[in-house]
């Protein structure tokens, strides 16, 4: 019986790869171990290794295709006394039964539609921020990000990198590829793990006029570092009187990526909003990431900048204009619509916009707001939102209990009351460790069809 | 912009061959060592002038941590207060070894190091009473000044985060290839947190300039440093990041300076870092609410009979008759004056307007 080698999913967030290069030709003996091919993902390019003994019988997919689906067929292996005759009809046609398998309903990305490059932008209202008649480039968050370090790294030789894995390894999530190259190991830091540590080493840096850019490999590992980002960089200003001032980014993935349990899924978002002295970032698309991130680096104050790891893949129009900053503090309205106001940030907008999506098809139009900045928080964009459709439902992938949703329903209520027809409502992440089991998983985290529910029960539908 | 010097001197990943000589602590049997240890082998004289300047300084230091003391007592200082009474020749000494450029951090004992670093007196004791003419215009409180033109970066409340801050003044001076050195102070207490030991390696890894000036008063604030450390040679606390450490005789300011002198020395050579352990005595307790049933009066007597920092000096003065009683006399009372004057300051400064409370929070930018 011959042995199907299928495309593997080589990180958390991997749902498709390109096939690099083959080590092996058809007809080569190979045994378990050997490399067989190279095989690019998200985050690196991996090399893959034969896990049973054989004879290359067939190739199926050809070097240097990209978007191969995990678990697809990729090659088949003979076994002893088998020859070609024996590959069993049409690979293709099976490539089609694994990708069904139950494990890839782990992915929370399957609870929005919003897959393929290009797909997002064309539901999105045009960006008020970006000159009609723009040239845009179609580049994923995670080249955004990169590009706006680049950027002000060139512009400013204040500005440098430093975290771990940042320089040698190109980023743990390929975020600093490059950086390392151009700029050379002074301004690209790759650090010991020590977040606490170099958490209040780069706070230390930015009293002393540099303007560091942490990177944390993930929030989750923040947590180590908090007390520096809370106590040393955002309360130096006003202990000084004003004096001492702590130019800093911090920034890294931010709440659930997949599969990875509840140590490393947790959203912080609150955590930081909650912080006077700070300011808080955390961008849905490619174009925001690299306005806001430019802007980040240059604010005079630390920033915490969150991002999410399933979006570090996604791709959208950025416009081609030199220096492209964005204000922090802006909210922006991605969607128009009369009956209903869905605020989200980050990852939630995934959801907002696939619900508004599929509630006008039945006749309710939703406007979608992306917050972008947590601190400050743009609430006049809300009021004036919630002044014309009179409803609200705040979507985010954190917490529910002193969430930014809370926050946003206690401001409304404060602030325009008398334009509620419905009460607010929150679609957040349940209130729960994350749990590992897919199934589970799925359920902790909201979905669209939780945001169309929540809507038609403030429209009254 | 790009700023003055961009060229790096050296690559910040350290080649794996450099090696020092490893810790240079003397070594002492670490459960029956002795409080403030005599075994400085050849500690350099000071001039005449040095003494004075010494004396001065330290004298002031004592006479406004002592007016502080009393005008906590009178309810013009709240919260914390934490004073340095007894432990002025660390921070007086090292000042002294110091060069124009050098930083300076401590945690929240820190009056004395302003003070030494030519702080106003005034701006020190105003924002002890929280009024407008503090240093932080009353928004900082004892534990939390700075001073960009002074280069004191604080006055921090979190034990040992000045350690990790401080570690990154010294990347900066690495970075801008200034020559400049850190000097981050921190106490025995402190000495047993775990991002001194992060700071510790990434200062080695890197070669950065920075001296660890570890103020071993005794105690932690009751508990006494055997009590609490396992190792209490905290000289040795960096050998398995293979930095340096000397034990000094923190009550001797001529001890203390030479030590500081060497270590700079040495981080200005790009050598990285250097531990320095000052065995030193404080005479009050840690805070203004501290009852102190941790120690006997005996051994706070006997510290400040046998060796008290500011008595040294004094006596070597009246010994070289570089002053007479008359002239220390005269030194008093200008001490006195300078200390009445801060007091008279901070009294009379008028608390910050309400709309203090809304400032200095995020600088604004404009868009």
């Amino acid at each position: 019986m011959s042995v199907e080698i299928l495309m593997p999913a080589l990180s958390p967030t991997m749902e498709e790869g390109t096939l690099a290069k083959w080590l092996v030709k058809e007809g080569d003996e190979v045994r378990s171990g050997d490399l067989i091919a190279e095989i690019e993902t998200d985050k690196a390019t991996m090399e893959l290794e034969a896990v049973d003994e054989g004879r290359i019988g067939k190739l199926v997919v050809a070097e240097g295709t990209e978007n191969v689906p995990v678990n697809d067929l990729i090659a088949v292996l003979l076994q002893e006394g088998e020859d070609s005759t024996s590959i069993s009809s049409a690979p293709q046609e099976k490539s089609a039964a694994p990708q069904a398998a139950p494990s890839e309903d782990a992915s929370p990305d399957d609870a929005e539609p919003v897959a393929g490059p290009g797909a997002v932008a064309a539901i999105i209202a045009p960006d008020p921020d970006i000159p009609e008649g723009t040239a845009m480039a179609s580049i994923t968050v995670r080249e955004a990000l990169r590009d706006a370090m680049a950027e002000e790294m060139r512009s400013d030789d204040t500005v440098f990198v430093m975290g771990e894995e940042v320089a040698e390894y190109q980023g743990a999530y390929k975020v600093t590829q490059g950086l390392l190259e151009e700029f050379g190991s002074r301004r690209v830091v790759d650090t010991p793990i020590t977040e606490h540590g170099f958490a209040g080493l780069a706070s230390g840096a930015a009293m002393a006029g540099l303007k560091p850019i942490v990177e944390f490999m993930t929030f989750n590992f923040a947590m180590q570092a908090i007390d520096h980002i809370i106590n040393s960089a955002a309360k130096t200003r006003y202990m000084s009187g004003g004096q001492m001032a702590c130019p800093i980014v911090f920034r890294g993935p931010n709440g659930a990526a997949a599969r990875v349990g509840a140590q490393h899924s947790q959203d912080y978002s609150s955590w930081y909003a909650q912080v006077p002295g700070l300011k808080v970032v955390a961008p849905y698309s490619a174009a925001d990431a690299k306005g806001l991130l430019k802007a980040a680096i240059r604010d005079p104050n630390p920033v915490v900048f969150l991002e999410n790891e399933i979006l570090y893949g996604r791709t959208f129009d950025v416009p081609e204009i030199d220096d492209w900053v964005l204000p922090i503090g802006k909210a922006r309205v991605m969607r128009e619509g009369a009956d209903v106001t869905i605020v989200s940030f980050s990852m939630g907008l995934t959801y907002a916009l696939d619900a508004a999506d599929q509630l006008a098809e039945e006749g309710i139009m939703a406007e979608v707001i992306d917050l972008r900045s947590l601190r400050p928080l743009d609430i006049d964009t809300i009021i004036a939102s919630v002044q014309k459709t009179n409803r609200l439902v705040v979507v985010e992938e954190m917490w529910p209990i002193c969430g930014i949703g809370s926050e946003i329903a206690a401001q409304v209520q404060e602030k325009a009351f008398d334009h509620l027809d419905a009460p607010i409502l929150r679609v957040s992440g349940k209130d729960v460790p994350m749990p590992y089991a897919a199934n589970l998983e799925k359920l902790a985290l909201p979905s669209a069809p939780e945001v169309v529910a929540a809507v038609k029960s403030v429209t009254y539908r | 912009m790009a700023t003055k010097k961009a060229a790096p001197k050296k690559p910040a990943v350290k080649k794996p061959a450099a090696k020092k000589p490893s810790s240079r602590s003397t070594t002492k049997k670490a459960a029956t060592r002795k409080k403030s240890p005599q075994n400085q082998p050849n500690v350099p004289a000071f001039s005449a002038d040095e003494d004075l300047e010494a004396y001065k300084v330290m004298l002031t230091i004592r006479r406004f941590e002592e007016k502080a003391g009393q005008m906590y007592g009178m309810g013009l200082i709240g919260g914390f207060c934490h004073l340095y009474i007894g432990q002025e020749a660390v921070v007086v000494g090292v000042q002294m070894a110091s060069e124009e450029g050098d930083q300076m951090i401590t945690g929240y004992r820190d009056h004395g190091h302003m003070i030494a670093m030519g702080l106003d007196p005034r701006g020190v004791m105003a924002e002890l009473t929280g009024r407008e003419g503090g240093l932080s215009r009353g928004k900082g409180g004892s534990m939390h000044m700075f001073s960009t033109e002074k280069h004191f970066y604080g006055g921090h409340g979190i034990v040992g985060a000045q350690v990790s801050l401080g570690t990154g003044l010294a990347f900066a001076n690495r970075y801008y290839d200034n020559g400049n050195v850190s000097f981050v102070y921190f106490g025995d207490g402190a000495a047993n947190q775990g991002q001194v030991y992060e700071s510790f390696n990434m200062a080695e890894l890197w070669e950065l300039p920075v001296v660890y000036v570890i103020e071993n008063n005794q105690y932690a604030m009751g508990t006494a440093i055997s009590r609490a450390s396992a190792q209490t040679d905290l000289s040795k606390r960096g050998v398995s990041f293979n930095i340096p450490g000397e034990q000094v005789d923190g009550m001797d300011v001529r001890a203390v300076r030479d030590a500081a002198a060497r270590a700079a020395k040495s981080c200005r050579d790009g050598n990285g870092p250097f531990i320095l352990e000052m065995n030193t005595y404080r005479y009050r307790g840690h805070s203004m609410s501290d009852p102190a049933k941790y120690r006997a009066r005996e051994e706070v007597n006997r510290m400040r009979e046998e060796h008290d920092p500011i008595e040294q000096v004094k006596a070597r003065l009246l010994k070289s008759k570089t002053v007479n009683e008359a002239g220390l006399k005269e030194i008093d009372a200008e001490v006195r004056a300078i200390v009445t004057d801060a007091a008279n300051f901070a009294q009379e400064s008028p608390e910050p307007d309400a709309s203090e409370l809304w400032t200095d929070i995020i600088e604004e930018v404009s868009a």
